[in-house]
């Protein structure tokens, strides 16, 4: 009894230390993410941070659930719903599932947006995507280009033949290469996301094209096994691996200079856009409409298509002056 | 309760709790819990202004509703010595039964009677496991846990059935009068029948005898197979009414539904004050457990406590749930001598 009534009394303790005074005039946006301990989304919150602190009167409630369910995630839906929040901007663990709760939170006034992690057209009002298939299409060639000053030979080692989402920005790429005179694009070579094979596949390129300047891998596996390839070729420095890989595994491959850069989205930007967009439409200085263009602060604007999507900027280049500030990021 | 005096009279009295020198604290326990449930409430009245509003508490209640209902045949089989760990995994696959059937063209009435027909093979698996075989359950409902959400993993890859019909929405999102949803009559329903049936009826009799001791109980004349059969059977089917109301609530059935359930029911039961070697406990205790860790989770919610932190809480009830009548009864024991 003596231990429950002290179990209870710590309760207390504890709520009132964490029912820390929000000033009743701040919009309250929540970030809701698939789970909490992550550092993408770790990331995320950062920008959402730097967002609320730029427009002042924010208040910033991070939170989502322990595992990547959209059960957890109802639940923190609505405990926020409850709290009558003014936003909720939220990466999906289920693009189906959560729209009913969703769907609640709107009728009671409440905006939705989803971020990253889309939701169902019918559960938010407008989903913020990272960067869009043009944009990529174009980054991958442009970071072969910026360091080719004088062209040469580019091959491509993608995932599967299959890939839906290589062979789009693949086929973007090269809707955009007449902007990049001298750059030659010999071939494109399939690793089928496996390391081994995007290895042999990288080999096989450096053999039958001698004079190659760049490898351009669209894939988180495939960058970091040409990397790998070139570095034990012995080719870092003539060969530039680029393309679309994670900081934390690329890290290594920057500082050996077997890539000078390469591009992923930026959390921190994310973070940052989707809470800017919640805020400029909770506070009606925007409406979320085909066609319509939001403000996002230091981000620019968003463009909304006939599906109420957007997308926030070209992928985010990581090179050796900024790898160190996100490679523990993720 | 004339079965109850009939059976006294007879001479055979199997006691509904253990006689320890607890035995007096031990009744109280659901008053105790009462106690706890008030004291949260009003705890979260203080903490949060968004706690005493009837459409939050409505909400709040789905944190429970599901669960709970899984929660009463799995007290029923926990008193007689049994467990079963494969709850959550038959939601699942009952959900991924539904969504199959749905694809076909199956109507509401169907989808029903899949979801409960689905709840009641799998519970039928695990007894014939169990009692056929004589396989402890603990290891049955593990290896069952896997192979369950296995095949909707199997079935469904990363893809989700969804379109669900309107009128199927009911079950999990539906309102009966004003804030009380259809769940929160369901769970309410549900409560009545298992404490009736554990508490008034032969049935519920032979369940605390088999918990408490299974060859005396096989001697007095009792199934003890049979029973423990049909309590497998219940959770099967209580998992099948759960996973209803849980797709229904959710529009959409994905492999990873209800990941992680079959622990929290098992906490709910062992906070309602069955005891987790069997033979004692009660389904009041169990409603009342329910309640409260549903209005814990809301109440940490409204405040933004972090899940992990809900957790670690959540966790150490347990362990002082548990800890607390072994400490009691050393204190007791000490002031005796």
């Amino acid at each position: 009894m003596k231990l429950f009534k002290s179990l209870l009394a710590a309760t207390a303790v504890a709520a009132v230390c964490i029912a820390a005074p929000a000033q009743a005039e701040d919009k309250r946006i929540a970030l809701v993410v698939k789970a909490l301990g992550i550092g993408f989304f770790e990331a995320a919150a950062k920008g959402a941070e730097e967002a609320a602190k730029e427009l002042g009167d924010v208040e910033i409630i991070y939170t989502g659930p322990t595992d990547t369910t959209a059960e957890g995630q109802i639940e923190v839906i609505n405990a926020l719903i409850a709290q009558k929040v003014d936003a909720i901007a939220i990466s999906a663990n289920d693009q189906d599932a959560l729209v009913p709760a969703l769907k609640k939170a709107m009728d009671r006034g409440i905006t939705v947006i989803s971020w990253d992690s889309g939701v169902a057209p019918e559960g938010r009002q407008l989903h913020l995507n990272p960067s869009s298939n043009p944009l990529i299409g174009n980054m991958i060639i442009k970071l072969a280009a910026d360091h080719l000053p004088d062209g040469g030979d580019v091959a491509v080692l993608s995932a599967s033949a299959t890939a839906t989402n290589q062979n789009i920005w693949i086929e973007e790429m090269n809707k955009v290469k007449g902007n990049y005179p001298g750059i030659n694009v010999v071939a494109t070579v399939y690793g089928d996301d496996l390391a081994d094979k995007s290895y042999r596949e990288a080999q096989g390129l450096m053999q039958t094209y001698p004079d190659l300047k760049a490898i351009i891998a669209p894939t988180s596996v495939g960058i970091v096994a040409a990397a790998q390839a070139v570095s034990d070729a012995e080719k870092a420095g003539q060969i530039n691996v680029t393309g679309l890989g994670l900081p934390s595994e690329m890290a290594g491959h920057i500082e050996s200079g077997a890539s000078k850069s390469f591009a992923i989205w930026n959390p921190i930007d994310l973070g940052y856009s989707a809470t800017m967009l919640a805020y400029n439409l909770a506070t009606g200085k925007a409406e979320a409409a085909p066609g319509a263009e939001i403000e996002m602060g230091r981000m620019g604007k968003l463009e909304l298509n006939d599906n109420n999507e957007g997308a926030m900027a070209d992928p985010f280049v990581y090179d050796s002056s900024n790898i160190n500030d996100f490679k523990d990021i993720f | 309760m004339s079965l109850a005096t009939h059976q006294a009279s007879t001479g055979r009295q199997i006691p509904d709790r253990l006689k320890t020198p607890l035995r007096r604290f031990l009744a109280s326990w659901e008053l105790l819990l009462l106690c706890v449930a008030v004291a949260v409430f009003i705890l979260n009245s203080f903490a949060s202004p968004y706690f005493l509003d009837p459409w939050n508490l409505s909400d709040a209640t789905y944190n429970f509703t599901e669960k709970a209902m899984i929660a009463f045949a799995m007290a029923l089989l926990i008193i007689s010595g049994e467990i079963d760990l494969s709850v959550a995994s038959i939601i699942a696959l009952a959900s991924t039964a539904m969504g199959f059937a749905l694809q076909l063209g199956a109507e509401t009435p169907l989808l029903i009677l899949t979801g409960l027909g689905v709840g009641l093979l799998c519970g039928a698996f695990n007894g014939f496991l169990v009692t056929g075989l004589g396989l402890p359950s603990i290891v049955v409902t593990i290896g069952t846990m896997s192979l369950f959400r296995g095949i909707s993993y199997i079935v469904l890859g990363d893809k989700a059935y969804t379109g669900y019909p309107s009128e199927f929405g009911f079950f999990g999102q539906g309102y009966v009068w004003w804030v009380i949803t259809f769940e929160l009559v369901l769970f309410a329903v549900t409560a009545v029948i298992f404490a009736i049936l554990l508490h008034r009826t032969n049935f519920g009799r032979a369940v605390f005898a088999i918990g408490n001791n299974p060859v005396g109980a096989l001697f007095s004349g009792i199934r003890v197979t049979r029973v423990k059969f049909a309590l497998f059977l219940l959770t099967g089917l209580m998992s099948g009414v759960a996973a209803i109301c849980l797709t229904s609530r959710l529009g959409a059935t994905r492999p990873s539904i209800a990941f992680g359930w079959e622990l929290e029911v098992v906490t709910m039961v062992v906070l309602g004050g069955v005891s987790i070697l069997g033979g004692s406990g009660s389904i009041p205790g169990v409603a009342i457990a329910a309640f409260v860790m549903g209005m814990v989770t809301f109440g940490f919610g409204l405040l933004n406590v972090p899940g992990i932190v809900m957790s670690i809480f959540i966790g150490l009830l347990l362990i002082a749930v548990i800890a607390l009548p072994r400490i009691v009864r050393q204190i007791l024991a000490r002031r005796k001598a």
